[in-house]
């Protein structure tokens, strides 16, 4: 959508009622471009970034299997083939559920995507994480097995030692029971929609800029506040995301005027663009990446393709 | 022979290992993890390694 449609639709509202400042509100936090974009910065072609929806497909598999063992109930999960089938995979969702969740958790730590005015994603997803372990604790509670007597009781001690066993009892199956389907899904339902929106506000986390040295060995060179420190430390901030922008989406730019710099003004169809009051300095006007001297022939930037012919991802044509 | 053939399917999807008998665990010290868990982790780690190795398929989708 473009941007004077987006406007429209944020001017458009009744003066006075909640419904339409709610609105306004909603649409200038979260544009719909921003909010489902078709195009995706070239960096997020990773398979390191594919675990947090691989998280969500494994969600949603648990709650359909879940909604189904609800409407059955134990007798049949624990007696027919189906009802065995269905209680496994059940089962086995949790399990991809927490496997893609605890690498995404990996895959975000070592890039510190906190970055950017993320910790409010960073935070959401972590408390996604804590009530998830509840949620699934409760689940393995709710089995009506041995194996949830087992548990219950063993963790009857620990739960009475912490203060909350007066009023959250595991060993009352009807309160573990309420809690894994009703309260806690909820919960982690809200969380991680919280944690999508705020991913789309603010956008997937870009790379760490590269150190000179790691420039100068595939041959390339930044100028002015692009340029980084040999020994880059590991949290270390963006220059600017414009910078970064500028070296590594090249083929988002219109081409150039001869003689001209390249100007790294965000894209109107960028959609991890910053919003203008992200604190991230932008020092100077960075250029894109110049090959050195010696650089290899193959290290020459390509002709810029016209717009309407632009490929979903936007990758640089260095293959190092 | 239909029995049989079911027999057979089910032996073809059962678990390499047994799953209904007591769990494996291994100890270092005082660190003592299960076997499941372990490999488990192990699955884990190499997913994240090979999701920063091995390239990702170009899209060449254009838009139209």
């Amino acid at each position: 959508m473009s941007a004077p449609a987006v406007d429209s639709l944020a001017a458009s509202t009744e003066k006075g009622t909640w419904t339409g400042k709610l609105r306004e509100r909603a649409v200038e936090a979260l544009p719909p471009d921003r909010l489902l974009p078709d195009r995706q910065p070239a960096y997020v072609a990773s398979w390191a970034y594919v675990f947090g929806a691989l998280t969500i497909g494994a969600f949603i598999v648990v709650l359909l299997s879940g909604a189904v063992l609800a409407v059955e109930g134990p007798a049949w999960w624990h007696k027919s083939n189906a009802g065995l089938f269905v209680n496994s995979t059940h089962l086995w969702g949790t399990e991809f559920f927490f496997m893609f969740m605890v690498v995404h958790l990996w895959a975000k730590f070592f890039m510190a995507a906190w970055r950017g005015r993320r910790k409010a994603t960073w935070i959401t997803g972590v408390i996604a994480f804590a009530v998830s372990i509840g949620t699934a604790f409760t689940g393995y509670l709710s089995q009506q097995n041995f194996d949830s007597e087992w548990i219950g009781t063993q963790a009857k001690d620990g739960i009475n030692s912490t203060g909350a066993g007066a009023f959250w009892n595991v060993l009352n199956f009807g309160q573990m029971l309420m809690w894994h389907i009703v309260l806690l899904p909820l919960l982690v339902v809200l969380l991680i929609g919280i944690h999508v929106l705020l991913v789309r506000r603010r956008g997937v986390v870009p790379p760490f800029a590269p150190t000179q040295a790691q420039l100068a060995k595939a041959g390339l060179a930044l100028s002015g506040a692009a340029t980084t420190p040999a020994a880059a430390p590991l949290f270390e901030e963006l220059p600017s995301q414009q910078a970064l922008a500028g070296l590594v989406e090249p083929r988002l730019q219109e081409p150039p005027p001869a003689e001209q710099p390249v100007t790294t003004e965000p894209s109107a169809q960028e959609p991890t663009s910053q919003e203008p009051s992200t604190p991230e300095p932008v020092a100077q006007t960075p250029t894109l990446p110049q090959p050195a001297p010696d650089a290899p022939a193959a290290k020459e930037p390509p002709a810029p393709e016209p717009a309407a012919q632009e490929s979903l991802w936007h990758l640089p044509e260095d293959e190092s | 022979m239909g029995d049989t053939a079911i027999s057979g399917g089910f032996n073809l999807l059962a678990a390499l290992v047994h799953l209904g008998g007591t769990g494996k665990y291994i100890s270092w010290g005082a660190v003592q993890i299960s076997l499941a868990n372990l490999i488990v982790i192990l699955v884990m780690i190499v997913m994240l390694v090979a999701a920063i190795v091995l390239p990702f398929p170009r899209h060449e989708t254009r838009r139209k």
